[in-house]
């Protein structure tokens, strides 16, 4: 008997145009359910843009997503219920302490009460931050940053992790630790994982499937033998780099970056 | 909008109740959190409290209207319920910045709910920051004629804080970072306070001022307040009370409006 396997994630000539740049260029792929999906691509290619559609906090200029079989545009809470997102640049409240901030989370999706407690404390200590747990965030490492959103990002259950660039600045050690927890996830819970990065070896090893985006394009998509196959390449990088060119992408600084670079600019 | 917003839901849906519960209760834990703030923010208006109601003591009384202190002090505890809530609702630039924001808004609750969460734990801190304050003044020489109006007083700080919080929530929906906020220090903090009638009677004011006197929200806040506290009043608590309600029911719209549109 054939079984057929739900696709979780479905998108369709999904495009944004800012003023003067198209971010996502008519893209479509599927995602089925259960399994790791990665984004791979240059710095600006599009694809936080991408997530950020995904994730229902930008409004795409065309095109159509469904996740979970559902439409954010009409039932935006039902598809947000159905995920848990990690941000590229950290998103926890540095003034509250790692309990509070996953307390937060449960309020704000609905998380009935007397499973709020007993859901912290499994989460916590799977990314073993228990012990910490009455730490003000700010006194965290980056590392413990990235744990701690992880854990809050599982904490309602949600059918598709997002993670964009998840160890994006943390050591081989920590990245080893954060995918070891993901990787557990998605094993035992069947929870789809979609996550953006730069890091071949990390598409490789991680990655059923990939997707090579640039310039808002896919490129191509497929397993990483594919890739290899299609270019005719040894390496996932050689591969990588057939597809997209050598050129050195110039991204534009964020609001976070400028201010940083401001900060760093006075203190001299 | 605030209807359909009230109405989607609905209020007394206890999932909602806990939405604004939580982010109202994160508010009040990062204000019980930052002392050393909590004091900063106690001095400018003790300064001005001393400093102009000492200084301009004599001359106020010389010119038969009464007790300066007892005039001021109303105003400078509206200048610190002001700022307080400005503040806080501008504090969601760096809820921006530093991404939390994000956290918020993609979860599966109407964007409404947060804005009100925010805005109420906004202005719980600013009447908190407003009662201490008052206290404080009481050693300085204020002495409020009517202890039995103080609810009164109470509606009015209510009212301004709710006001200035959705104000805030309003301009920091518009600002990428923290760069107009000198702007906003000087061009619209400063002429709502000043021009407020905290320092001074309003009779008498060339015409373009007296204007901008009108159409300030605050005048009506120190105003009432002013009648709550002291008995004194020229627009009268019905006029005070319809006006900042109004004001702050469009405000609160406005802010939720802006807010309904932020995109990270």
């Amino acid at each position: 008997m054939k079984k057929e396997i739900k696709k979780i994630i479905q998108v369709n000539n999904l495009v944004k145009k800012y003023k003067n740049l198209v971010a996502v260029d008519h893209i479509s792929f599927e995602v089925r359910a259960g399994e790791i999906y990665a984004f791979l691509g240059p710095n600006g290619a599009g694809k936080s843009t991408c997530i950020k559609m995904l994730t229902t906090i930008l409004q795409p200029t065309e095109g159509e997503i469904i996740l979970n079989g559902n439409n954010p545009k009409e039932s935006k809470d039902e598809v947000r219920k159905s995920f848990g997102i990690v941000f590229q640049d950290p998103s926890l409240d540095e003034d509250l302490t790692a309990y509070e901030n996953m307390r937060f989370h449960a309020f704000l999706y609905h998380i009935p009460k007397e499973l709020i407690n007993k859901r912290i404390e499994e989460l916590l200590k799977f990314v073993e931050l228990w012990d910490r747990r009455n730490s003000l965030v700010k006194t965290y490492s980056g590392g413990m940053k990235r744990r701690l959103e992880i854990a809050r990002g599982l904490l309602h259950h949600p059918k598709i992790l997002f993670l964009d660039e998840p160890t994006l600045g943390l050591d081989p050690q920590t990245r080893e630790h954060v995918w070891n927890y993901i990787k557990n996830v998605n094993k035992k819970e069947g929870m789809t994982v979609f996550f953006t990065t730069h890091y071949m070896d990390e598409a490789e090893r991680i990655a059923k499937w990939i997707a090579i985006i640039d310039h808002g394009k896919i490129v191509a998509q497929g397993s990483a033998a594919d890739l290899k196959k299609l270019t005719k390449t040894k390496t996932l990088e050689d591969a990588f780099l057939a597809l997209v060119g050598h050129n050195i992408r110039e991204e534009e600084a964020s609001a976070l970056e400028r201010l940083r670079q401001r900060r760093a600019a006075r203190r001299r | 909008m605030l209807l359909k917003g009230l109405g989607k839901g609905g209020l007394q849906d206890a999932d909602n109740m806990r939405t604004i519960y939580i982010l109202w209760l994160r508010q009040l834990k990062k204000y019980f959190r930052s002392r050393s703030r909590i004091i900063g923010s106690l001095g400018q208006p003790l300064l001005f409290l001393v400093t102009f109601g000492f200084g301009f003591g004599a001359i106020f009384q010389a010119a038969g209207e009464g007790s300066y202190i007892q005039f001021l002090a109303p105003g400078i505890i509206l200048m610190s319920v002001l700022f307080t809530a400005l503040f806080s609702g501008i504090n969601l630039i760096w809820d921006r910045q530093f991404g939390f924001l994000k956290e918020t808004l993609v979860a599966p609750v109407p964007r409404f709910h947060i804005m009100l969460g925010l805005t109420l734990g906004g202005s719980t801190v600013a009447i908190i920051q407003g009662f201490i304050v008052f206290f404080l003044t009481l050693p300085i020489g204020f002495k409020p004629v009517n202890l039995a109006l103080l609810p009164v007083a109470l509606i009015f700080v209510l009212l301004v804080a709710i006001i200035f919080t959705s104000l805030g929530t309003a301009i920091a929906s518009l600002m990428e970072d923290m760069q107009g906020f000198q702007l906003i220090m000087n061009f619209l903090v400063m002429p709502i306070f000043f021009l407020s009638g905290a320092f001074f009677p309003l009779e008498g004011l060339p015409p373009a001022l007296i204007a901008i006197t009108t159409i300030d929200p605050l005048t009506y806040g120190v105003d009432g307040l002013r009648g709550a506290l002291i008995n004194v009043t020229s627009f009268g608590f019905m006029t005070d009370t319809l006006v900042l309600g109004l004001v702050a029911i469009f405000l609160l719209g406005l802010g939720s409006y802006l807010f309904e549109k932020i995109q990270v």
